[in-house]
């Protein structure tokens, strides 16, 4: 009966947003204010209709109803209850039904909140938000029904892939879809002002709180994911550019990009064409990174169910939506009055610098991770590895973060060379001593790239600070706050991961109990290994205790045995300290009773992640203070009119 | 106009990586990793006993004029039950086969024969895959066809289905 529930409500809000575009169309077409009027409560139907769908999807998981084909392919009656809540949108089309949830509260969201935009321009953008909704909701429908039932009902389910059985799984997926869905409205923003023909700085405010709020949570899911995949994999690596993390990788840059853009668009009226030409590649990014892992046309480490049929149907829509984005940016951009000029030297040009380089690293990221893909098409197989990605995006990306320092402190408009090159001189000294120190202390010992990133780290962790310097701090605006927190969030996630790549010592050895190793100055004991069992799996697990001077501490790497369906994973032993991070991995018994052991010492990798949360945090204060700013000044103008009332 | 036609650029980018992937929708899937060691010899080995009532199994008992089926499977292994009844039906046709147990442990074995039946002539135990490596396996079952002289044939991968049997028996015969 649920099943049933959930599948009509999905396909009255599939309906409703078949409504929503008719409505827009002909409401605008033949100017018909009647029709326009009825957009917002269809948009909010819709919403609340694919909500009830989704929650039905939830209760038919949480109850392990074998009778829905979906409950019984992907969830166990033995799960714990988060898995089978998170299980929901750990398989195809569970998220798929995740993302057009989403999609529809956020088309909601623009329908109730959005006022300053032409009321043209809002209709044009709840339009196209409805066409790409459809496209979804008939993908759902025709090639991926979530409430399919299985008859007979098997006894229990296949259960969850255990790699998936982690909490991160419960918040990293959504969050990634949030963050894709934020960039859709995005699109549907460009598209609606591209219509109406008004792409101006109003446009560009009314999508900048899409845009922020896609980008942070881009950026927390990217960093969750990375931590993910460091622990659980236990191969020692944070970022393995494996296609599936390119695809979430790709949206976030080109939504860097556009987060910039965007910010001259709105204060300065400049960059429009480009703007809503990145609106566009973010969004279609998005469908790409989604194509790509749906599709299953290249080969990753993340284990998606694959089905040509399903990729067949995101390409169509890709096709349609990118390919008719791109089509009215052709036709109509060039109608786009140009913006506001600037001079060579002011903050537009380097956030311009911001830009080229950013797409730059996306096209590097988006051929190496289409390269296997193109020489097949010549009958040639090859895999495109880390190397190819760390030579060339890691010079640029070290580019890139030189910018960084100097766009925050150079002037709107014009400024003067001299004047800025003033400003860097504290920066430019603590990279000079940074090189200084480290050719001293480990020349010949750290290859270039780590070097390098940790000079530039220290330069953008002073820079970042600077545009605070000589301030009033408690007038300085919050967003300034979010700008600065960001970049300096970028200094410290680029010395994490410079001082890992540099100073990390790596073991592998077999030990059996009672041995010891030393390695980075830790001694670790090896004392036994033990079985022991979880709520659905059992593991051998070692008793192990690593001491530093200070009083032992115990570590317990584990190699798990999951039973539904049969799996075998290892849980890393992790020992954070502030200066670094010990990682254990159990391997393989040998046949003298040895077992296999990998020990990494990783100095600083933590800061990595905290620098990950550091830039979605300072998006966050830049988004409160943007939002906040926008409703002081609308109560302010409201007081103003009273006020001027009183004189009349 | 020129300046016109510029503004299509990203479009015609588009276009072609849309074209691109569309050829690669229509690629075969390949996630089949054939064995190098097809035409090979079979690499020498010995392993262990993994059932009560059979003898264990060495890469001698091969190369001793007759072909001969090498079925690597495993108790734990759910495709491998599957094809049980198919490799009955070998063995009935006259056909010797042997087993590699992966991973296992005797008395699971000697469960899943009891259950599914036992067409084996001798069965070895590989308890670290180190022989399934050597042989070029990527997984479990997969069934080696090796000639008189020792030599590895032909690779079936993944579980024998009803159809298979007929052109198995054909090679088996081509083979003697």
């Amino acid at each position: 009966m649920i099943a049933e529930l959930g599948l009509a409500a999905l396909w009255m809000a599939a309906a409703l947003a078949l409504l929503q575009l008719l409505l827009v169309g002909f409401g605008l077409v033949q100017k018909r204010d009647g029709l326009l009027a009825g957009v917002r409560p269809v948009a909010v139907a819709q919403a609340g209709l694919c909500a009830l769908s989704f929650v039905a999807l939830i209760a038919l998981f949480l109850r392990t109803d074998m009778s829905v084909l979906l409950v019984a392919t992907n969830s166990h009656s033995a799960k714990p209850w988060l898995y089978k809540f998170a299980g929901t949108w750990g398989n195809h089309e569970g998220s798929m039904l995740l993302w057009v949830t989403v999609m529809g509260v956020a088309g909601a969201g623009v329908a109730l909140l959005e006022r300053a935009l032409r009321r043209d321009t809002h209709m044009a953008t709840l339009g196209a938000q409805a066409a790409i909704s459809l496209g979804f909701y008939a993908f759902l429908l025709f090639s991926s029904n979530p409430f399919e039932r299985l008859n007979p009902a098997p006894r229990d389910g296949q259960g969850l892939n255990p790699l998936l059985q982690d909490p991160g799984l419960a918040f990293h997926p959504p969050t990634l879809y949030f963050g894709y869905v934020g960039l859709s409205v995005a699109f549907s923003f460009a598209v609606g002002a591209l219509m109406t023909r008004t792409v101006d700085a109003a446009f560009a405010r009314a999508m900048r709180p899409w845009v922020l709020g896609a980008w942070v949570l881009l950026t927390l899911g990217i960093t969750a994911g990375s931590y993910w995949a460091y622990y659980e994999l236990g191969w020692g690596g944070w970022w393995f550019w494996d296609p599936v993390e390119n695809a979430s990788l790709m949206p976030w840059l080109a939504a860097t990009a556009l987060l910039h853009s965007v910010t001259v668009l709105a204060t300065r009226d400049a960059l429009r064409a480009w703007t809503v030409m990145l609106a566009v590649v973010a969004f279609s990014m998005s469908m790409v990174g989604t194509f790509l892992v749906r599709s299953g046309i290249l080969t990753s480490v993340h284990a998606f169910a694959v089905d040509p049929q399903r990729g067949s149907f995101i390409l169509a829509l890709l096709a349609l939506y990118i390919g008719g984005a791109l089509a009215l940016f052709g036709a109509r951009v060039g109608t786009v009055r140009e913006g506001k000029q600037f001079e060579a030297m002011s903050r537009e040009t380097l956030l311009v610098v911001n830009n080229l380089l950013l797409t730059v690293i996306l096209g590097v990221v988006l051929i190496g991770t289409l390269y296997p893909l193109m020489t097949e098409a010549f009958g040639h197989k090859v895999s495109v590895g880390p190397p190819y990605f760390n030579r060339i995006a890691g010079p640029i990306a070290l580019v890139l973060m030189l910018a960084m320092i100097i766009g925050p402190l150079t002037r709107w408009r014009r400024d003067s060379a001299g004047v800025v090159a003033g400003r860097l001189l504290w920066p430019v000294l603590v990279m000079l001593s940074l090189v200084a120190l480290l050719a001293v202390l480990f020349w010949g010992k750290i290859s270039a790239l780590p070097f390098l990133g940790l000079v530039v780290a220290g330069g953008v962790a002073l820079g970042s600070l600077m545009p605070l310097a000589k301030r009033n701090l408690r007038r300085t605006p919050l967003f300034t706050y979010g700008m600065v927190l960001a970049h300096l969030g970028c200094a410290v996630s680029l010395a994490g991961m410079a001082a890992d790549s540099a100073f990390t010592t790596e073991k592998l050895i077999a030990m059996k109990p009672g041995d010891r190793v030393e390695t980075a100055g830790w001694t670790i004991a090896f004392d036994r290994v033990m079985p022991i069992a979880g709520d659905n799996w059992t593991a051998m697990q070692a008793d192990m205790t690593a001491s530093r001077g200070a009083a032992p501490v115990a570590l317990h790497p584990q190699n798990r045995f999951f039973s539904e369906p049969p799996t075998a994973t290892t849980e890393a032993a992790l020992l954070t300290r502030w200066n670094g991070q010990l990682y254990v991995v159990l391997g393989d018994a040998l046949d003298d009773g040895r077992w296999q052991m990998r020990i990494w010492w990783k100095p600083f990798v933590t800061l990595i992640w905290y620098g990950g949360f550091m830039i979605a945090l300072g998006g966050t204060l830049a988004l409160v203070g943007r939002e906040r700013r926008g409703w002081m000044l609308k109560l302010r103008k409201l007081h103003a009119r009273e006020f001027a009332g009183e004189f009349e | 106009m020129k300046g016109k036609l510029i503004l299509w650029l990203p479009f015609a980018v588009f276009a072609a990586f849309a074209a691109l992937f569309a050829s690669g929708l229509l690629q075969p899937d390949d996630r089949v990793i054939a064995s190098k060691m097809v035409g090979q010899p079979l690499p020498a080995f010995a392993l262990p006993q993994a059932a009560s009532d059979r003898p264990p199994l060495a890469s001698s008992e091969f190369a001793k004029g007759k072909p001969r089926l090498l079925n690597i499977f495993a108790s734990w292994c759910v495709p491998c039950a599957a094809e049980s009844p198919q490799l009955m039906a070998l063995s009935n046709a006259g056909i010797p086969i042997d087993g590699i147990a992966i991973r296992d442990a005797r008395a699971d074995v000697d469960d899943f024969l009891l259950r599914y039946g036992n067409p084996y002539s001798h069965i070895g135990l590989d308890a670290q895959s180190s022989v399934q490596i050597a042989l070029g396996s990527s997984g479990v079952p997969e069934t080696f066809l090796i000639d008189g002289q020792g030599k590895i044939l032909h690779q079936h991968i993944g579980d024998i289905r009803d159809d298979d049997v007929p052109g198995l028996i054909d090679m088996w015969k081509k083979a003697q």
